[in-house]
């Protein structure tokens, strides 16, 4: 949008992944690389960077070589077939994949150019940033107010004055409030699946994240919840940056500012599959002009 | 589409035959398990009823059978099992937490703690008698012929069963509790305290109790401990002798004099009561626990 120049700088490293992958960088690429992960850290308006990451769960190489950023304000969504390691990328951003026993990280993520898997970095503080959706909407078996206010809570808020006002901004904010103002007291379990989602929602701007990572967040949902969370995106993303991971398509072309194509790629070795991002730039652009022809074929619907 | 569609069963001989006869295996199994238990019932409530009466909770142990009671022991029992469970439900609990919420399950120390909880729940309870014998009676702790050295021996007997059935509880707990509350930035204590917890209560209640209700009918690692028989005094602290029902009812039984018969019916009709009780509880407090949200 303002600077076209940061998309070229992208799409040309990208670029290098794909063309390059056996032969070795010259020395004057990596340093031309690493000149460019350093000035996307520096940029205000940028929030995550991921540089060569990769990830294994013990010796399967699940998603190799991702180099992207997320901008502030926007909503990015990474779109591929099933198996592609778009949702590791995504927990790699707030490091749900520690969870997962044999998870490996290499490369480098930076959020606001600390490190994320650094030494300072400790990883519930990480995730008080960046929040998540799951894929299923997973309330605890709590009222709907202790839901909201069970982020708040953990983190500090003991006041009930405070804890009231965060639910009912939170509930507001998720576009909930109006269903459920009469009745916060009850369980948080007989919503709706969609009210659930937006339960989940709330839990999670609850503490004001600057993030929100969404796991594939209306896959369980009928297309009417579909249509209020992605309205609800829509409306949340001046005040907090959204990355979303989509199997719908047409979602991430009406939802997103910028989407990351993934695909997966056979091992010479082994028979299983190797997560690698192809094409990451404007939707707009992988929509209607992408570079690669395999997101060409993605979108247009010829596999995946 | 040639003939109409019938949705009436085809008789087929062979097949309501097959069915009968594993109908009838089924429930003779359930006769065979119920009438032995139900014959045992009834002759102990028979041979026991002329001295059910509030006389045998009420008196002591006395060699006259015509006056003697089981007060003392009632009371051994409730204090052993009383420090029991408030030994081994804290161990037993915090185990299971660490071993399924902490412990990463790749370290060899971790390996081997499993293995030998899963073993040490299948070890007769004659030998952890012999080592309480060896080393809490005697031995290194040397605290006698006392309420506490039971407790400690029937520690180590309920302690592998309660940190099984607590893992089984904790297991039970749905993984998206965890990673949402980890994803609010919650601590990995405090999602154990406010989401597995009071989610795996009522298993860890439940299971608890009924292991710790064992404890309340052993009598084989306390009688290696030598429990004495006969005490005409309730406990009155962890340092009190005392004796447990399952010991006296051993005692009355094997005592010379046929009047101590109805006596020793008597007292495992008691026993058998408490037992009921236990279970009751551990059932009504699962139900009151488990409120489904």
């Amino acid at each position: 949008m303002q600077q076209p120049s940061i998309y070229e700088i992208d799409s040309r490293s990208v670029g290098d992944d794909m063309t390059q992958q056996s032969v070795p960088d010259t020395q004057a690429q990596q340093t031309a690389a690493n000149r460019d992960f350093e000035a996307l850290d520096a940029r205000s308006d940028v929030v995550l960077t991921a540089h060569d990451l990769s990830v294994f769960y013990g010796d399967f190489c699940a998603v190799r070589d991702v180099s992207m950023y997320i901008k502030r304000g926007e909503i990015t969504a990474f779109i591929g077939p099933s198996g592609c390691g778009k949702s590791t990328v995504l927990r790699c951003f707030n490091r749900m994949n520690d969870l997962i026993l044999g998870a490996r990280v290499e490369g480098d993520v930076h959020y606001h150019g600390i490190d994320l898997y650094g030494p300072q970095a400790d990883a519930g503080e990480v995730r008080r940033r960046i929040g998540m959706v799951f894929q299923k909407p997973n309330p605890f078996p709590k009222s709907i107010y202790d839901n909201v206010a069970y982020g708040p809570r953990v983190n500090g808020t003991r006041r009930k004055s405070d804890l009231d006002a965060i639910v009912e901004k939170s509930l507001i904010g998720a576009a909930l409030w109006d269903e459920v103002k009469d009745r916060l007291s009850s369980s948080a379990m007989g919503l709706s699946g969609g009210q659930q989602q937006r339960l989940c929602i709330a839990r999670s701007i609850a503490i004001e994240p600057e993030v929100l990572l969404m796991d594939e967040p209306c896959s369980a949902l009928d297309p009417i919840a579909t249509a209020r969370i992605e309205d609800l995106m829509q409306e949340i993303k001046k005040q907090f940056t959204i990355v979303i991971v989509t199997h719908n398509m047409q979602q991430a072309g009406r939802v997103s500012d910028s989407t990351a194509f993934f695909t997966t790629e056979v091992n010479p070795n082994s028979d299983r599959r190797t997560g690698v991002l192809v094409e990451f730039d404007r939707t707009q652009k992988i929509f209607s002009n992408p570079v690669d022809p395999r997101t060409e074929a993605y979108i247009t619907g010829r596999f995946g | 589409m040639t003939a109409a569609m019938s949705l009436v069963a085809v008789p087929n001989r062979a097949r309501s035959v097959k069915d009968l006869i594993f109908k009838a295996f089924l429930f003779a199994g359930l006769g065979i398990a119920l009438g032995a238990l139900l014959t045992l019932l009834v002759n102990v409530v028979v041979t026991g009823s002329a001295r059910l009466n509030w006389d045998l909770v009420q008196n002591m142990p006395s060699a006259r059978p015509k006056r003697a009671g089981i007060q003392s022991a009632i009371f051994g029992s409730l204090w052993v099992v009383g420090v029991t469970s408030l030994i081994s439900l804290p161990l037993g609990v915090g185990a299971a937490v660490y071993l399924e919420e902490f412990a990463t399950k790749d370290r060899w120390y971790n390996r081997l703690i499993e293995l030998n909880v899963q073993n040490l729940a299948a070890i007769p309870s004659v030998v952890f008698g012999i080592l309480g014998l060896a080393f809490i009676k005697r031995g290194a702790l040397s605290l006698g012929s006392t309420v506490i050295t039971a407790s400690l021996v029937l520690t180590m007997l309920v302690l592998p069963t309660v940190v099984i059935v607590s893992r089984e509880a904790i297991r039970a707990v749905p993984d998206s509790f965890r990673q949402g509350s980890l994803a609010l930035g919650a601590t990995q204590w405090e999602t154990v305290r406010r989401q597995v917890l009071p989610n795996a209560f009522p298993g860890i209640l439940t299971g608890s109790i009924l292991s710790v209700s064992r404890a309340l009918g052993e009598s084989a690692p306390l009688l290696m401990l030598g429990a004495l028989t006969f005490i005409t005094f309730n406990p009155t602290g962890l340092d009190s002798a005392y004796t447990v029902l399952p010991i006296q009812i051993f005692a009355y039984i094997s005592n010379a004099k046929k009047d101590f018969e109805p006596l020793a019916a008597a007292s495992i009709v008691v026993l058998l009561i408490l037992l009921l009780v236990l279970n009751a509880a551990a059932i009504y407090l699962r139900n009151r626990f488990q409120k489904r949200w």
